[in-house]
């Protein structure tokens, strides 16, 4: 097997260009835009950024795989229906507010835990970040089922 | 007592596997619960009856002063007991009856619910917390009906009980609000303390009219009564348990309940007595008329109900007394009865009388037991369905109401009609010529057997030593309807008075109405003519209204256009608007202020109109979205000159993907068409024009008023101790109000999930249907 990485040739049923430039600055920015999504989410809470934003980020980063390559190539990078992105999203938000119930406190009490590491220093990890998660994955899902969806009509 | 309540919540979801487990013993393991309920309410028995009430209070919803209180006094005690005693036996009916139906488990999580929710009515002090059992009752009862929900018929009657019950329902929870205001509680232990309070406040006739209206229906009162009959859709056991026993009774549990609270006024005693009095009557004959056996039963049902509300109207400490006497032999004998009919029909399928006798031979012991439970229908000596139809003929005769002789004569026809009723019962099947049938039946099992035996013996058992329960629970039963204490013993022999007379007439005149039942049946044809006009019929009526009514305004609201719903959503904001300002045309405070307006914030904005000017005006579309697109655009730059990089980054990006997504769709709309007219067009721009110009002068307005002091510094303080984080807009976001957040994401999933939707059902009607690429 071999382990070099070629950009894809274009994929027959895409209904796309068959733009040789946008494919390769499709191939370059599918990972940028993904880590610049991870960093708008992790320093969201002390600079602009958050889950709300970096899920629109990342929602981009699909549309811009997408009309680079395929709809089925979009699929391959999310690895699952976006619906489910969604109900993990939802899902992870309800528990960062759960934790605030199981110590007797109000719904959606934010809780912190600060964690030494050798390397990074002081982390706090709070429930807020976990709420913040899952913004990331509703976006993220809603805006990649519609456009995904979207796209598939079209042949 | 709430453990006692709510351990058939909680056995119920268990009873699936109780059943995988022990398939064929699973009704007499679940008969258990019953069984233990019932000798923990009788345990409570002496204390109840000799101290008094026992009351139990837990904080439940504290913000809206909502306890989760219960009571148990006599009455309670009475209607607990026969809920428990009656459900044990009845799964252990129910597990041997359906044994081979495949949805035996769901019947048992049914009825245990069913049985839990009853015990929650008769045991609630609350109001509020005894409206949500009374619903639960409703719905589970609307379950058990539609049991076999494959047959539409039993799903049609179903919903005709859920409708009429909860129709009832909704008038009850109205008519609780209002006694819990006039009476200034809602608990019911404080209620039926100031009776005089609630009877003389002014709501007092409407507040009665809507409780009633809520027992009616569930009592099957005329003219409600005719969804009862039709619930006999559902398999025997639930017929026997829910439409004989006890949800039936919910209604006539809560007028006895509340005669403390509400009765002895006149309204009362004509509504009650009025409508008890005709349901007794139209009960009886109607159940004289009826061949079927479930059927006739149902009716004979309606009749009993029909007796209880009319003495719970008439209020006097005798017919309450009679009432409780009447109830308790009711359920014991219309129990008994219902499991009889469903060992027929188990061990010979047949389903109407005029199908079946001469089968005393077969089946000796269900024909003894029907034998006795049909004595006491009747009201024969000696069993305890005697001495309730005494004190029944006494109530009406020592009434000193100007309406009481009609009352007595309403008794006196139904007395007569009833022995009939209970002949055709008890003969019919038995006797006389033998039915023909393919094979010759035989003895139903044990399981079946023991609950009429039980029920009919005990109904032979209290009428010989009535001791037993007159001086403890029934006293204690009326004392609790009447408000004061009575302790009146009973007796099987009265000596030879005017009631007893009247009993023997009754007896008399009903045997010769069984002899000659064909011709009676014959001769009462105009019935079912007559009933073409009946309530029933009015019950059809409304739903098919209901249906038209629908419809029709559906026609008018979804025309299926956007633009038509833009339309009817902006003019009712516009509306709203005005009307408030109209209200209150201080709030309006218009103090604009334009002194400090930069250049370079002057440009945005001109460039922000000419671009909506643009989108509006171009004739194609892609050059309306890029206008569309440089308004969003200019806002997000003075986002940024404002400082507020959040709302910019999140401006820009859902700009960028709102033009992605309008590029997915635009290509596959038709071309670009002119088909409005002008005056149409003229018309959405003055739409558009009112909408924008108003919110304009709102935020101005809202500039210029402040009632009070910004939050702003709140959260610009508090978000690095109390948030940990810097960047205020998102520390709002996930912390200080996440909850908004949490509510807006799940509008995203719901929108996420509506055009998932609509893609895919548009595609399926599509005959090039695109192959799902994904897995």
């Amino acid at each position: 097997m071999t382990r070099e990485r070629r950009i894809p040739p274009p994929d027959r049923n895409a209904l796309r260009t068959q733009s040789l430039i946008l494919r390769t600055t499709g191939f370059f920015l599918l990972p940028l835009l993904l880590l610049f999504a991870l960093f708008l989410l992790l320093r969201g809470h002390n600079a602009p950024g958050g889950g709300f934003i970096a899920g629109l980020v990342a929602s981009a980063a699909i549309a811009v795989h997408l009309f680079a390559m395929s709809e089925a190539g979009a699929r391959r990078v999310l690895r699952v229906d976006p619906r489910d992105l969604i109900a993990w999203g939802l899902i992870l938000a309800l528990a960062a507010g759960v934790i605030g119930l199981f110590s007797g406190q109000p719904f959606l009490t934010a809780h912190w835990l600060t964690v030494s590491l050798p390397v990074f220093g002081e982390l706090k990890l709070g429930s807020p970040l976990l709420f913040d998660l899952g913004v990331f994955l509703v976006v993220l899902g809603t805006a990649s089922t519609i456009i995904i969806n979207l796209a598939e009509q079209d042949t | 007592m709430l453990t006692g309540i709510l351990s058939g919540f909680l056995l119920a979801p268990l009873a699936p596997a109780l059943h995988r487990l022990f398939p064929r013993y699973s009704g007499w393991l679940l008969a258990l619960l019953p069984a233990g309920l019932t000798l923990y309410f009788f345990l409570q028995w002496l204390p109840v009856t000799q101290q008094g009430p026992l009351l139990t209070h837990i904080d439940w919803v504290p913000a809206l002063a909502m306890p989760l209180s219960f009571m148990l006094d006599g009455l309670s005690l009475l209607f607990a007991l026969m809920i428990c005693a009656i459900g044990a036996l009845i799964f252990i009916y129910a597990g041997r009856y359906l044994e081979d139906h495949r949805d035996l488990p769901r019947l048992y999580v049914l009825l245990l619910c069913f049985m839990a929710s009853m015990l929650g009515v008769v045991l609630s002090d609350n109001l509020i917390v005894l409206f949500v059992f009374w619903e639960l009752t409703s719905i589970t009862s609307y379950l058990l009906i539609g049991f076999n929900h494959e047959d539409a018929n039993a799903r049609a009657k179903a919903l005709q009980g859920l409708i009429v019950t909860v129709g009832g329902g909704l008038a009850l929870m109205t008519g609780f609000i209002l006694l819990g205001h006039i009476g200034g509680s809602y608990e019911l232990s404080v209620l039926i303390t100031r009776g005089d309070t609630i009877t003389a406040h002014p709501l007092y006739g409407l507040t009665l009219v809507l409780i009633v209206l809520g027992a009616f229906t569930k009592s099957a009162q005329f003219p409600f009564h005719f969804w009862l009959p039709n619930a006999m859709a559902a398999p025997t056991p639930v017929s026997a348990y829910l439409h004989s026993a006890t949800m039936v009774k919910a209604g006539i549990y809560l007028l006895a309940r509340l005669h403390p609270a509400m009765g002895g006024t006149e309204l009362w005693l004509l509504l009650l007595g009025g409508a008890g009095a005709i349901t007794m009557v139209l009960g009886v004959f109607l159940a004289l008329r009826a061949t079927g056996i479930k059927r006739m039963l149902a009716y004979s049902t309606v009749m009993a109900l029909g007796t209880l509300t009319m003495l719970i109207g008439l209020g006097t400490r005798t017919a309450l007394l009679a009432a409780m006497s009447y109830l308790l032999a009711h359920s014991l004998y219309k129990g008994a009865l219902f499991m009889v009919a469903g060992i027929i029909d188990h061990q010979t399928g047949r389903k109407d009388f005029l199908d079946t006798g001469g089968w005393a031979r077969y089946l000796p012991v269900t024909s003894a037991c029907a034998g006795l439970a049909a004595l006491s229908l009747a009201g024969v000596m000696p069993l305890f369905g005697f001495i309730a139809k005494e004190q029944l003929l006494e109530a009406g005769l020592n009434h000193g109401h100007a309406l009481a002789p009609l009352f007595s004569a309403a008794i006196v026809v139904a007395a007569a009609l009833g022995v009939a009723v209970a002949a055709v019962i008890g003969i019919r099947p038995w006797f006389g010529k033998p039915a023909a049938l393919t094979h010759t039946p035989s003895e139903a099992p044990p399981a079946m057997l023991l609950g009429p035996a039980l029920l009919a013996g005990l109904g032979l058992l209290l009428g010989l030593i009535p001791g037993l329960i007159d001086r403890t629970l029934l006293s204690a039963a009326a004392s609790a309807s009447l408000g004061e204490t009575v302790t009146q013993p009973l007796a099987l022999w009265h000596g030879i008075n005017t009631a007893l007379l009247i009993s023997l007439g009754a007896v008399l005149v009903g045997l010769v109405l069984f002899r000659y039942w064909q011709g009676f049946r014959h001769y009462t044809r105009w019935a079912d003519t007559l009933s073409r006009f009946g309530p029933e019929q009015a019950y059809h009526r409304l739903m098919d209204g209901l249906v038209a009514l629908s419809n029709g305004q559906t026609r008018l609201l979804q025309s299926g256009y956007l633009r038509y719903y833009l339309i009817s959503t902006l003019l009712t904001l516009v509306a709203l608007v005005v009307a408030a300002l109209w209200l209150n045309p201080d709030a309006l405070k218009l103090r604009p202020d334009f002194t400090d307006i930069q250049l370079h914030e002057a440009v945005i904005a001109a460039v922000l109109v000419i671009a909506t000017l643009a989108a509006v005006t171009l004739q194609s579309r892609l050059g309306a979205v890029a206008s569309l697109g440089a308004v969003g655009f200019s806002i997000a730059l003075l986002y940024v000159l404002f400082s507020a990089p959040d709302l910019s980054i999140t401006q820009v990006l859902v700009e960028t993907l709102t033009v992605i997504m309008l590029v997915l769709v635009l290509f596959r709309l038709p071309g670009f068409l002119r088909l409005t007219r002008t005056r149409t067009r003229l018309a959405d721009a003055l739409v558009g024009i009112t909408v924008g110009g108003m919110v304009t002068v709102l935020l101005l307005s809202v500039l210029g008023s402040r009632y009070h002091g910004s939050i702003a510094h709140y959260f610009i303080s508090e978000s690095v101790p109390a948030g940990y984080g810097r960047n205020i807009v998102n520390v709002i976001l996930v912390d200080f109000r996440a909850l908004d957040t949490l509510g807006e994401i799940f509008v995203l999933a719901l929108a996420a999930t509506g055009v998932y939707a609509m893609l895919k059902l548009r595609s399926k009607g599509d005959t090039t249907e695109p192959e799902e690429t994904h897995d």
